[in-house]
């Protein structure tokens, strides 16, 4: 679903680009000579120069630099690393393509998992993206220029003197699922950037010192070490890849002396008078930011002068001056610098004609989206391509992706094994399909990521293919696979009456704005859970109530409520887990449970236990306050009581900041089944949730029907009457007034016009649901049948004794027969008879391989059997 | 049949040269017969053995309409429910469920908008092998497949994932259909019917949930949870129709359809059913029947024993079928092999001095092996077998019948009962 929201910015983008088409062009030419693959099947470069039409400037980019990618928000273009430059042939017509390694604003990160941040994230701040799936490949004429990143420890403050806006900060890495600090091998390739960052951060006027060509192999090993570097997780060195890791990361956590080093030298390494420029010029474009500049590069600002003169101009500073601009002018460059690149394709520099028509433009795009998707075969990115792609129909090509991607496992790691991996048939795809197929492939940018697998059937098929060997070794630890069940074609109708609405309203799973009648409870369980929030310390509470009082919801309400509170900061940000005992296996899935929602991480009950206790038990840098909601907490009982010592001792922790609520439906399970050191670490902050009255479920049920005429107010005080000497069960008293809108409308029918519910309705529904149908049971049987229980009665009568053999009970059968003037009963009707009453448990009986010597027992009361025999 | 015959004979001798062509025609006739018998017994033991949704429902009109609107309901608005059906077996449940189930994928709207999930008691015995039913059932084993992750645990997350995602109006509704309910009830924890009666009351993905049972004390076996969570729709099944309605279903059970294709002999047959129903034996017979059990399914038993017996020669059901049916399947069935073990028993109780040792114990040990003697439970494996306890799993009636039956009993035997079991 996601994908369709894209299409209007996509739209939007082609619109813009129309318009201002004419603005301005750049020309991307190649600098030093290509280094030819191993495979030859492209050619790959160290640096590429950017030369701006009207400008004589011309801007140097080399690999390994930070540069700004246009993205669908100009304000915030993408940022990412350049890994590779590549001419990528295999098209019709050459071009020109880089691989990058992305990096992740945290606007862009999922707004429902930017709370794993913790804190606030400084404007500058911008996350390491690892998640392999990603598309890396761009099109060179995307770039926007260089910008300069500078690699932190988590803990670090962000120097102020670099806080301008061109220069980022990594602290943390994003994986999708959680942040997490940079690995110290990322740090050192930082540290390595940076201490040749003044040349490689520099953009050039000339190309000054062209980097020291090697011969082929060298560089194809340059590339691989760097490769390997920059993703952790595919590091083919590293040993036994998941469990290393995870404790990678929890060594991290504290600060390893490597990320000191890196730190300091990153921040070193950069000569102050440049500093000090850059700040004044970026002081002057944040200015600019404020105000809409319209005039462009044209414009001859004090700034920009300033930077003309330190011959640090070019396309870096001219995007500082763009990139506050309007979406246009840098639709334009790209636009333009696409038909330049057509002109130079196709050698005939018509210009004019290419730029005013749309299509070069529409057509390139898919090609180029293409190539982004074909290039990277990770697993995941597959499944998200290709599962649009099998939304379009086209599942030929989704073979076709398949198969390359198998192609590509046997040519070892080599990036640059282009030919194959373009689809040759998507050329002529329509402008609004490869719209379409635009918005997947950028999905990697979408704040929410919820659909990504719609269709995670097709992830085994391509998991296998994965880049390295070591990833294809895990498969047990599934990226993402997330189901779930297709989406229906027609949408489901909205309620057309009163009656319907109000049966929808009824029903238990819609959620009402307030939960009546539990505001004392409400403000406890609000009160416990802030004030352990805003005192950083952890506790527990156990809420203990008959089913269908409203816990759970209760507890819901609670936390949605603080989760309010947190974004206004009025309380500090928390994280929020909720596990049932009863959507568990076994009570040791509980930690696994846990840690994945707590990480995201997936590991065994035993090692999650092991990491949780680490997590929980051990001092940790600060962070937010974890709450923790375990519904049916009896389900969590071990022989050694094992996993609910630990969920009450973590609490106990200092470091933990751990709040853990249980909910369970007996009052005094603490006393009933925990050992002692359990239930004293559970505390004594309980609460019970009492059954609701008659009132407090007439209060409910008027709430959810408010403004609604669909009931007669006497029928709704007889329901909650009825229920409130049941049960109090909140759940009952809805699944009553529900099933009654079904009687009333139905027997409305004829008469056309649904007409309120009313008491009989409600009485209807409320037999229905109660009245035991032993007695119809009997009623209904046949005559041999009532026969035998007569026989039954007759034999425990005789016998004084509520329980008799079948032989018993036969003679008896038998004389009533002969008094009925019935038939005589053989004993094996009479045995089939007798078992089809244990059926349908009128009778309890042993099993019937004690044949006549099977003891026969009624399940009804005695009367009740009278009652109904006597009715005939 | 008979008239039929009679024609072609009482012109046999006018028309001399006929003869040969009416001798044709009725060998061809039974030929034909052949043809239409194979059929009419292929379509009836069809009805009688299969639950097609083809039948008609007798009484249950009321259930019917609760059960299709419910589904209804859930296909249409997306409106999760919960319902049980109730009913000693053989009374439709199945039947029922499949008739609505029919009409609702008549429905255009709806047959492409709804998942199926049939799961049976009897065959998931436990709720991981339910999860993989599943699965399967929604077509996300591929991804569940033991490639992807195998255990249960993460196939049951898994599974909770996917029917979480969903809300009311956009996602498909599933509708699980539980027979055999009770056994269900009997899975650890009820983990599987937890998990679904929580999606019916939670605003997730739609589902049905449909639970077939013979048990009227279904309720107290939920944990109470688990039954808060349950709707208490009951929908009972109770085979509540007389006797009268009774012969009608028997009449419409065996009556051929209309588009029968050879419309003369499927008139002949209906006419001949229509004839038998209103026939007196047959109508005891229907009764004794009835008496004993109301069920639809032994009725067809009983039809189907009867429809065996309808051959080429003999076309149509008579009331002597129906008799013969109705005796075989109240046979006692022991009775048939007291009396050819009666001797022995004699023999071993009186006789001793007749027989030699070895013969009267193998006597002996057949009698157990047909369990018409059994012995004593906790008796010691290393006691004598000839001293060991047993018990008699006979009535003294069933012997003085099959002593009856049995003609030619020897009179020793004959006394030995006559003496011995008066004052038993």
């Amino acid at each position: 679903m996601q994908w369709i929201s894209w299409k209007p910015a996509a739209e939007k983008r082609t619109m813009a680009s129309y318009n201002t088409r004419q603005k301005t062009r750049k020309t991307y030419s190649w600098v030093g000579r290509p280094l030819l693959d191993r495979k030859l099947s492209h050619q790959t470069y160290k640096e590429i120069s950017v030369k701006i039409e009207g400008c004589s400037t011309q801007t140097h980019i080399q690999v390994g630099q930070f540069v700004l990618i246009e993205g669908e928000d100009d304000q915030n273009p993408y940022i990412a690393k350049l890994i590779e430059l590549f001419e990528d042939d295999s098209k019709p017509c050459s071009r020109k393509c880089a691989r990058v390694q992305w990096f992740i604003r945290f606007c862009e990160v999922a707004p429902c998992k930017q709370h794993f941040l913790g804190r606030k994230p400084d404007a500058q701040e911008i996350f390491w993206y690892d998640y392999p799936a990603c598309d890396d490949n761009i099109n060179i004429e995307t770039v926007i220029g260089p910008v300069r990143v500078v690699a932190l420890a988590p803990d670090e403050v962000i120097p102020m003197d670099l806080k301008n806006e061109k220069t980022f900060f990594v602290k943390l890495s994003w994986n999708g699922k959680k942040f997490r600090p940079l690995s110290p091998e990322l740090f050192a390739e930082f540290d390595k950037l940076q201490g040749e960052g003044p040349k490689c951060q520099k953009p050039r006027t000339k190309n000054a010192e062209s980097p020291s060509w090697c011969t082929a192999e060298n560089v194809a090993k340059r590339i691989e070490s760097r490769h390997s570097a920059s993703i952790p997780c595919q590091i083919p060195t590293h040993p036994a890849i998941p469990t290393a890791r995870k404790k990678l990361e929890f060594r991290s956590f504290s600060r390893t002396p490597d990320a000191k080093i890196s730190q300091k030298t990153s921040c070193g390494s950069l000569d102050s008078p440049r500093k000090t420029k850059r700040k004044a010029t970026f002081s002057e474009t944040t200015s600019h930011s404020k105000r809409p500049q319209p005039d462009g590069i044209k414009t001859s600002s004090p700034a920009l002068k300033a930077l003309e003169k330190t011959g640090e101009v070019g396309l870096f500073c001219a995007d500082d001056k763009e990139s506050p601009e309007c979406h246009m002018i840098l639709r334009t460059r790209v636009s333009a610098v696409k038909t330049t690149w057509i002109s130079e394709t196709n050698l005939t520099p018509t210009r004019g004609g290419q730029r005013s028509s749309a299509v070069p433009y529409v057509d390139l795009k898919p090609e180029y989206i293409k190539k982004r998707e074909a290039k990277e075969p990770e697993a995941q990115n597959e499944a998200t391509s290709i599962s649009h792609r099998v939304r379009r129909k086209s599942s030929l090509l989704t073979l076709n992706r398949i198969r390359q991607q198998l192609r590509f496992l046997e040519n070892d790691k080599n990036d640059q094994e282009e030919k194959e991996f373009l689809p040759s048939a998507e050329d002529s795809d329509s402008s609004s399909e490869d719209e379409e197929v635009c918005a997947p492939a950028r999905e990697r940018r979408n704040p929410c990521r919820t659909s990504r697998n719609l269709w995670p059937f097709l992830v085994p098929s391509v998991q296998t293919p994965s880049k390295t060997p070591k990833k294809a070794l895990k498969p047990r630890t599934p990226h993402r696979v997330t189901a779930k069940i297709r989406s229906r074609s027609l949408a489901a109708q909205e309620p057309a009456s009163v009656l319907e609405e109000a049966r929808l309203r009824l029903h238990v799973s819609a959620v009402p704005e307030s939960l009546p009648c539990r505001e004392q409870e409400f403000q406890d369980i609000y009160n416990f859970v802030e004030s352990k929030l805003l005192d950083q310390t952890g506790g527990c509470m156990y809420i203990s109530g008959v089913p269908g009082t409203g816990k759970t919801a209760t507890v819901h309400e609670v936390i949605r409520c603080l989760q309010q509170a947190a974004q206004t900061s009025d309380v500090p940000p928390f994280q929020y887990i909720e596990v049932n005992g009863m959507k568990l296996t076994e009570p040791h899935q509980v930690y696994v449970q846990i840690l994945e929602k707590l990480t995201g991480q997936k590991a065994t009950a035993n090692h999650a236990a092991a990491l949780l206790a680490k997590q929980f038990c051990t001092r940790r840098s600060p962070q937010e306050t974890t709450v923790l909601l375990v519904d049916e907490l009896d389900l969590l009982w071990t022989h050694k009581q094992d996993v609910m010592y630990n969920l009450f001792d973590w609490p106990t922790h200092k470091e933990a900041r751990l709040v853990v609520l249980t909910i369970a439906n007996t009052m005094d399970l603490p006393e009933r089944i925990m050992m002692s050191r359990v239930s004293s670490r559970l505390g004594l902050t309980r609460m019970s949730f009492q059954p609701y009255t008659h009132s407090q479920l007439q209060q409910i049920l008027v709430s959810r029907l408010k403004h609604l005429k669909a009931f007669e107010d006497d029928a709704i005080q007889l329901v909650a009457r009825k229920v409130a000497a049941l049960s109090g069960d909140a759940r009952r008293c809805l699944d009553i007034c529900r099933r009654a809108t079904e009687i009333c409308e139905f027997s409305h029918q004829k008469q056309d016009s649904p007409g309120l519910v009313t008491v009989a309705h409600l009485m209807e529904a409320v037999d229905e649901m109660f009245s035991s149908s032993y007695i119809t049971a009997i009623k209904n049987s046949s005559v041999l049948e009532q026969g035998f229980l007569r026989a039954i009665l007759a034999e425990f009568h005789r016998s004084g004794l509520e329980e008799a053999t079948f032989q018993q009970i036969y003679s008896q059968h038998v004389a009533l027969c002969r008094m009925e003037g019935l038939p005589y009963p053989t004993m094996s009707e009479t045995m089939a008879v007798c078992s089809r009453l244990g059926s349908c448990r009128l009778l309890l009986m042993e099993p019937s391989r004690n044949d006549l010597l099977l003891r026969v027992r009624l399940n009804v009361s005695r009367d009740d059997v009278l009652y109904a025999l006597k009715e005939e | 049949m008979e008239s039929r015959r009679c024609l072609p004979k009482g012109r046999l001798f006018a028309r001399g040269f006929e003869f040969v062509e009416m001798s044709n025609r009725k060998s061809k006739n039974n030929l034909l017969h052949g043809e239409c018998l194979s059929q009419v017994q292929r379509i009836l033991r069809e009805r009688f053995c299969h639950q097609t949704p083809h039948s008609n429902l007798f009484g249950v009109q009321v259930q019917y309409r609760h059960l299709i609107e419910l589904l209804k309901r859930t296909a249409i608005h997306g409106e999760s429910n919960s319902v049980l059906i109730v009913g000693p077996r053989g009374s439709g449940k199945t039947m029922l469920i499949n008739h609505a189930l029919k009409e609702l994928m008549e429905i255009e709207e709806v047959s492409e908008n709804i998942l199926q999930v049939y799961l049976n008691g009897l065959l998931q015995i436990n709720d991981k092998i339910a999860l993989k039913e599943i699965t399967r059932q929604l077509h996300l084993e591929n991804v569940v497949g033991d490639k992807v992750f195998g255990s249960f645990a993460e196939n049951f997350s898994f599974l909770l994932e996917a029917l979480k995602k969903g809300d009311r109006t956009s996602s498909c509704p599933v509708i699980f259909i539980l027979d055999e309910f009770d056994l269900f009830a009997h899975h650890k924890n009820q983990t599987l019917l937890y998990n679904l009666f929580d999606i019916s009351q939670s605003p997730q993905t739609p589902v049905a949930v449909i639970g077939l049972t013979c048990r009227l004390d279904i309720l107290e076996l939920l944990e109470k949870r688990v039954k808060s969570r349950f709707s208490h729709r009951q929908i009972h099944l109770m085979n509540s129709f007389g006797f009268p309605q009774y012969v009608k279903i028997f009449k419409e059970q065996l009556s051929l359809p209309v588009e029968f294709p050879d419309k003369l002999f499927a008139e002949k047959w209906n006419e001949n059913v229509q004839s038998l129903s209103e026939d007196k034996s047959v109508r005891d017979v229907l009764l004794k029947h009835f008496n004993v059990s109301k069920d639809l399914r032994s009725l067809h038993m009983l039809s189907m024993v009867a429809l065996n017996r309808v051959t080429a020669s003999h076309p149509f059901l008579t009331a002597a079928d129906l008799m013969e049916a109705a005796q075989l399947c109240s046979m006692d069935s022991k009775a048939n092999v007291v009396h050819e073990f009666q001797k022995f028993v004699q023999r071993k109780a009186h006789s001793i001095y007749n027989f030699e040792k070895p013969v009267v114990m193998k006597a002996f040990e057949h009698l157990q092996q047909l369990e018409l003697i059994k012995p004593v439970e906790r008796t010691s494996v290393n006691s004598q077998r000839e001293y060991q306890l047993m018990k008699l799993l006979l009535d003294n009636t069933q012997i003085m019948n099959s002593l009856q039956k049995y003609p030619n009993c020897p009179t020793d035997v004959r006394q030995w009962a006559t003496s011995s079991l008066s004052w038993l």
